[in-house]
């Protein structure tokens, strides 16, 4: 859980005042922890304080091991730039797996929007801010399409995630294909690069961009009615329906967000790259979940914070910058992120057989 | 007196299996009335239609003396008739606090409410008072469900439906799966609901235990109201004897 803040205990004088109720209520406080107590607590038991112990023992290897070029503000911004398209994916997918779903398609839907939108931005010939405005919409519209889809197929054709997800992974892929013949797109209008290039505060307008989803989207699942019904669908779905909650409607908005995300992510990449990466991102999926399940969402849902995401994703960055800059061969990233994912659920399977012991 | 939930002859059939043939029921307000039967007496169609989940062939329920439909289960809360399900529909992941309040969430005052932001605080406070009014041994509010014992999971889910209950609460079998000291606090937290002046309808199989809960006590056999007691008038025997029709008890 990510509230680490004091829960506010209630004062005595609000409760009722008879006798009987009144020593019931002194035992109940009595065995409250105090504040601090309280807050070590919950601070301790949490999968993403311990992660971020782990993001801070991996930065510090890897700041030993290569002292010049690892620890440096250059390389910083680069683990920042690689990192933001999957944490904006990891903000959709969060949503998703803590209202217990599973959203395998990100990396082609990613691939979709981008090729959508370098098809229209070429379309329209121009280039200026309109044409990345036109971009961005292709984009955007383009992932919130398939997010849509996957959504109904979950939804409405009664299709488990797992399978429409991994349907949509190899369809959407393959229409991307059939768009551009299989050829990346390498024109892309010049004032993309403006933005690339671009920086507020000494750091990259779309790591900004990945800051500002990443907020918003912690502080909607965190603090607001819509979040809670994300956990309570996915830590019970049938106490959900029950309280009243339309689950259906729920879960076809947060596949429509995680495509939507998807798309965004999409033009981030195109404008990254300045071209389409059409077989860059077959392993996105893989490194996003194996993110946000070490950040301490659980694959049964109910459970994780964008808080914990982001450390997650965070790991998975660092791990790969390092690997970069240490020149291990780039196979051995996907082996190493894979075999993460396989420990990091394992972890996850324990923490719940220890809760669940009575 | 009007009783605070009343059903007169329902009639329910599926297909050609008539489940209730005219059956009347009624729950007083701040009693506990226990609905006993052997299974297939038709208690938990009964149920299931008093909150909304089925509708009736024929017959009428009255709420409070009021002719009233209950289209459906989300019908049936809003007029204040709550059920506690033999799965007790908690989300294992929150705590008590917040479980207390799915679906019936409590939004900031101002802007804040207008973005859906939740009032943490007030819920937690409510969700306190309820709990410790009825004497619960809940005692942290903000662990999550799954950390509680059986009998504490009943508990959490008998209060959250009497937070909201304001005229009914159904309790299926709530003691079916818990050991002897939690099914001692369970019965005298139904006691304790009661005495908070809503109407408590107990079904359980266990007689014993609704000789020494209920004040009411209504006997189903083959989908029809056949015997009602004062549970301090009666015994096991005489339960068993309108439950099985080996001996014909007062007829209603």
């Amino acid at each position: 859980m990510s509230e680490v803040k004091g829960e506010q205990t209630p004062r005595q004088g609000d409760t009722p005042s008879s006798p009987a109720a009144t020593s019931i209520l002194t035992r109940v406080e009595s065995v409250m922890p105090p504040f601090g107590r309280q807050v070590l607590r919950r601070a301790t038991s949490s999968t993403p304080v311990y992660m971020l112990g782990v993001l801070a023992v991996l930065i510090i290897i890897f700041s030993v091991i290569r002292p010049n070029s690892f620890p440096t503000t250059t390389n910083a911004s680069n683990i920042l730039s690689y990192a933001s398209t999957f944490l904006v994916m990891g903000t959709g997918i969060t949503y998703v797996m803590i209202a217990g779903g599973i959203d395998l398609s990100i990396g082609s839907v990613l691939v979709f929007a981008n090729v959508c939108a370098a098809k229209a931005m070429g379309a329209i010939g121009t280039d200026n801010v309109l044409t990345v405005i036109a971009g961005i919409a292709v984009a955007l519209a383009a992932g919130l399409a398939w997010g849509i889809f996957n959504g109904l197929c979950i939804t409405r054709l009664r299709v488990p995630p797992l399978i429409a997800t991994l349907g949509t992974l190899g369809a959407v892929l393959g229409l991307a294909d059939l768009i551009t013949s299989g050829n990346d797109i390498r024109t892309v209008p010049p004032v993309l690069l403006n933005v690339e290039t671009g920086s507020f505060l000494g750091i990259n307008y779309l790591v900004w961009v990945s800051f500002a989803v990443i907020v918003i989207g912690g502080l909607v699942l965190g603090l607001t009615r819509f979040g809670r019904h994300v956990y309570v669908i996915g830590s019970n779905t049938e106490a959900a329906r029950r309280g009243g909650i339309n689950v259906n409607r729920y879960q076809l908005k947060l596949y429509a967000l995680s495509g939507l995300l998807a798309g965004l992510a999409g033009m981030m990449s195109l404008t990254q790259f300045a071209t389409t990466t059409i077989s860059g991102h077959s392993t996105d999926f893989l490194i996003v979940i194996t993110g946000v399940v070490l950040g301490g969402i659980s694959l049964f849902g109910g459970i994780g914070s964008i808080a914990g995401a982001v450390v997650g994703l965070f790991i998975s960055a660092v791990l790969v910058n390092g690997f970069v800059i240490m020149n291990v061969q780039p196979f051995w990233q996907q082996v190493v992120i894979g075999f993460f994912l396989i420990v990091a659920v394992y972890l996850d399977q324990l923490r719940r057989s220890n809760r669940d012991r009575p | 007196m009007t009783a605070a939930l009343e059903a007169r002859g329902i009639v329910k059939n599926y297909g050609h299996v008539e489940v209730l043939r005219q059956t009347d029921f009624s729950a007083e307000a701040g009693e506990v009335t226990a609905l006993i039967g052997d299974n297939g007496a038709g208690k938990s169609t009964l149920v299931k239609i008093m909150s909304g989940v089925i509708q009736p062939d024929r017959g009428m329920l009255l709420l409070k003396g009021e002719p009233t439909v209950l289209g459906s289960p989300l019908q049936a809360r809003d007029l204040g008739i709550e059920t506690v399900y033999q799965d007790l529909a908690l989300a294992p992941e929150l705590g008590p606090a917040e479980n207390a309040f799915i679906g019936r969430e409590l939004i900031k005052p101002g802007w804040r409410g207008r973005l859906g932001v939740l009032d943490k605080a007030a819920m937690r406070k409510q969700a306190f008072e309820s709990f410790t009014s009825l004497g619960t041994d809940v005692k942290d509010l903000n662990a999550p469900v799954a950390l509680l014992s059986g009998g504490q999971k009943q508990s959490v889910a008998i209060c959250r439906s009497v937070m909201w209950a304001s005229q009914v609460v159904f309790m299926d079998e709530p003691t079916a799966a818990l050991g002897v000291r939690q099914t001692r606090k369970v019965l005298d937290l139904i006691r304790r609901v009661a005495d908070t002046g809503v109407a408590v309808v107990f079904i359980s199989h266990n007689m014993p235990e609704v000789l020494e809960t209920a004040d009411t006590v209504h006997v189903l056999r083959l989908g029809r109201l056949v015997a009602t007691f004062r549970a301090a008038d009666t015994d096991v025997d005489q339960l068993v004897g309108a439950m099985t029709g080996s001996l014909d008890g007062a007829a209603p």
